[in-house]
């Protein structure tokens, strides 16, 4: 006690000073800390302007109370510290979504000190649009021409003299981020901005005599004082747009309550009557807007660019063809996620050995050491027997896969292929009232569902995005993978290893995955027509060019981002699991472990759907990670204290026949265990994702009563066949 | 200009060129397709169809979109 009482003032006394020390040589380095907001349309290599100019000082999460990733990072630069945010790739800030509304407010209300605008230099025309937009706002801003060597391979001829003119003399900076180059240049732009102010002048666009009158009439009503140095014309638009998400931002950000102004309020009401629009339709005013923000972005490009070779994307088209054509389409889609199963599943195995024989190896000896230290043995059991192994088991089973299938998964997506998926299946899809991009919230649950939920966040609808988290565990996760393949192997091929018996084992694990998917249309459907009814919103998806990957960029990147989150997150469930698992099994009334009253109370329940109580008892206690559903099995079976495996097929075979495992029960537990409720590490991430205990509980309940009938149904109808 | 030639988008066919009319859409999903820089007097190059038949990749300003035939049912195109 004492010791540990030293020990912790200790520490603290060390974190103090180096608390202390740090603010000091923060102190001493940098003179002044800058914010600097990088903007642009999805698809223009944001990111990688972001990550090569921060490395790896960056951090991720949410903007607040949005589900909307906000990357945040910071580079040193002449002794200036700056600090970068990465505001959501939009194509416009009229807030048609809540990432526009983010990328709006924040370049509007938390005037950052400068705003990079990354432009796609193979696709200026668009991308201006959003430019134009943000230097009404700000001038504060520094042009960013990325994918400059992409666009003179295409023979794209940007005049930069000219775009830097027609943008008010803002500063243009060519770079391809992917290779380094143009990044100090950029740096440099950006510190001229954060030091000195811009000069960009003049670039407001012109929305026709009109308009312009009634915005210089509402802008006679804003005091400078009560905007917060709004620029005065801009709110004048939106205000006379009678954008609702706006109105909200304001009253959030602004102190003073700017909108209170009765004789202003009746300005911009006379204004729109003026105009023709009636008060709350504003839809004529904004056509007027976004055509003449479009106008000026064409006459821009048709004076700035020039390309000699005309049909520049020749390639790409080609590819396109044979990606997804009617014949070509489907069987390469097909092989590319049967090549990324077989090289994940055979890969892991490996790996998956070494990291069990180490943690193991680890916990023989942390026992020994606490037996050593005369530890209690029920304190040796929960610790190292319960909590230790069950987190060794997970780690050791979970990690090889996931660092395995998510880089390559993350391959497919850089490259530009997974928007190609979503394109060739959408028509399933739109017939099931959810959205094509689902399929890659499908694809990404194959590795990990928790992971698949976060992905869902590509889905702009509200309703479809719902029915794509309510329906992701229908498809099988790495975790349940190894259960689904022994099973296979154990029931349906024999013990005979030849070429014909792995591909039929192939086959069949083939099979069972399409059952899941079939499941998840079949549901999807049902949700889009009863619970989640509604119209199918707009679906517009772009098919980005193909690009070169970058193969080290997606290691790290796929490592950081996905895999240690989810293992975190697991580990996190797993280890209270372990925990209850060992007392359960560790904890006897009358002679029997509680763990055998549990599953003998489920028996009869679990018999009616083809499983038995133990099956259905691991699959409760498998919660925290689905990994661990057949270690309990085995050690309820063989009646063991602590969860183990058995790495001979035989044997394991005969323990589960011994106890009554026909090939009913084996067809069942393959399907409960495509059907039934999410891992804990998925709930939790459902309940992050939806904000919704009432959505969380939904895609708690769903799949278990689908796996329930399913189980029903198929082992009343099997068992009255004769040939079993 | 013959009167034929005014058709929705989404009877248009692959390989051709189109100029926009007109966009008869509402609300939200009118806001998005002229994000995408869809206005009247655009061009479009209809590329080509999924192997669904729907969607359908549109080359519109430099990139490429796909639209599902409810939203191109409602642009009203001529040829080019």
């Amino acid at each position: 006690m004492q010791l540990e009482k030293i020990l912790s003032t200790g520490a603290e006394i060390l974190m103090k000073t180096l608390k202390t020390n740090k603010k000091f040589s923060l102190k001493k380095r940098s003179t002044s800390c800058y914010t600097v907001a990088i903007a642009g349309n999805p698809n223009v290599g944001k990111s990688t302007v972001f990550n090569a100019l921060t490395g790896l000082h960056q951090h991720t999460g949410n903007w607040p109370g949005k589900t909307v990733e906000r990357a945040e990072g910071s580079y040193t630069y002449n002794k200036n510290s700056f600090n970068l945010i990465d505001i959501p790739g939009t194509y416009s800030l009229l807030a048609n979504s809540p990432e526009e509304e983010i990328a709006r407010d924040f370049i509007c209300f938390k005037s950052p000190d400068a705003v990079i605008i990354v432009l796609d230099a193979t696709c200026i025309e668009r991308n201006l649009n959003l430019a134009l937009q943000i230097l009404e706002i700000t001038n504060k801003v520094v042009i960013c021409l990325n994918l400059i060597d992409e666009a003179e391979k295409k023979k794209i001829r940007i005049d930069k003299d000219e775009l830097s003119l027609q943008l008010g003399g803002a500063t243009i900076v060519p770079t391809n981020a992917r290779d380094k180059k143009g990044l100090e240049a950029l740096k440099k732009a950006v510190e001229n901005i954060c030091k000195d102010g811009s000069q960009i002048k003049n670039v407001k666009n012109n929305y026709g005599e009109k308009i312009e009158q009634s915005l210089e009439n509402i802008s006679k009503h804003l005091s400078n004082e009560k905007i917060n140095d709004i620029d005065p014309r801009w709110l004048s638009l939106r205000l006379l747009e009678g954008d609702f998400s706006f109105y909200s931002s304001l009253k959030k950000y602004l102190p003073l309550r700017a909108l209170e102004d009765y004789n202003l309020n009746e300005k911009i009401k006379s204004e729109k009557e003026k105009l023709g629009f009636k008060e709350n339709n504003s839809e004529g005013l904004r056509d007027k807007i976004v055509e003449t923000l479009i106008k000026r972005s064409e006459n821009i490009y048709k004076l700035c660019v020039k390309t000699s070779k005309k049909d520049y994307d020749l390639k790409d088209r080609a590819i396109d063809k044979f990606l997804t054509s009617p014949l070509t389409g489907f069987p390469t889609m097909i092989l590319f996620l049967m090549g990324i199963f077989w090289i994940t599943i055979t890969g892991a195995n490996y790996p998956s050995e070494v990291i069990s024989s180490v943690l193991f190896a680890l916990e023989e000896k942390l026992m020994n050491f606490l037996v050593y230290c005369s530890v209690p043995p029920w304190i040796c059991g929960i610790t190292v027997s319960g909590v230790y192994r069950t987190l060794a088991w997970v780690v050791s089973v979970m990690l090889p896969p996931m660092a395995i299938f998510f880089p390559l998964f993350t391959l497919l997506e850089d490259v530009g292929y997974l928007p190609r998926i979503a394109f060739n299946l959408d028509g399933v899809f739109k017939k099931c009232g959810c959205h094509g991009k689902q399929s890659l919230t499908m694809c990404m649950g194959f590795g990990c569902n928790a992971c698949g939920i976060i992905g869902c966040r590509i889905i702009d609808s509200p309703r479809e995005r719902l029915i794509a988290i309510l329906t992701n565990n229908f498809v099988p996760c790495n975790g349940r993978f190894p259960l689904l393949i022994s099973i296979i192997g154990m029931f349906f091929i024999g013990e005979s290893l030849t070429a014909l018996s792995s591909l039929s084992s192939a086959l069949i694990l083939t099979g069972t995955i399409i059952i899941g998917i079939a499941t998840t249309f079949i549901i999807s459907k049902l949700l889009s027509k009863t619970l989640l009814k509604g119209i199918s919103s707009s679906f517009t998806l772009e098919l980005p060019p193909y690009r070169k990957p970058q193969v080290g960029k997606i290691l790290i990147r796929s490592l950081l981002d996905r895999t240690i989150f989810v293992l975190g997150r697991a580990v996190a469930v797993a280890a209270p699991a372990g925990l209850i698992i060992w007392v359960m099994a560790n904890t006897f009334v009358n002679n029997t472990s509680l763990l055998i009253h549990c599953s003998t109370f489920l028996d009869p329940f679990a018999k009616s759907i083809g499983l038995d109580g133990i099956i259905l008892m691991a699959f409760i206690l498998g919660f925290p990670a689905n990994e661990i559903v057949l270690p309990i099995i085995i050690m309820s079976y063989m009646s063991t204290g602590s969860i183990m495996d058995i790495q001979n097929p035989t044997q394991l075979h005969l323990l589960l026949t011994s106890h009554g495992w026909t090939y009913i029960t084996a067809i069942c537990v393959m399907l409960f265990s495509l059907m039934h409720f999410p891992c804990g590490t998925t709930c939790w991430t459902i309940k992050k994702e939806t904000k919704s205990l009432a959505w969380t509980l939904a895609s708690f309940i769903l799949p278990t009563i689908v796996g329930i009938i399913v189980c029903f149904l198929v082992s009343n109808v099997l068992k009255l066949m004769p040939i079993w | 200009m013959k009167a034929t030639s005014i058709m929705p988008l989404s009877k248009a066919s692959p390989g051709c060129s189109y100029s926009v009319i007109s966009i008869r859409l509402n609300k939200s999903d009118r806001r998005r397709i002229l994000d995408l820089g869809l206005i009247p007097n655009t061009v479009i190059k209809v590329l080509q169809k999924s192997p669904l038949g729907d969607p359908v990749a549109y080359f519109i300003r430099g990139s490429v979109i796909a639209l599902r035939s409810e939203c191109t049912k409602r642009i009203i195109v001529k040829k080019v």
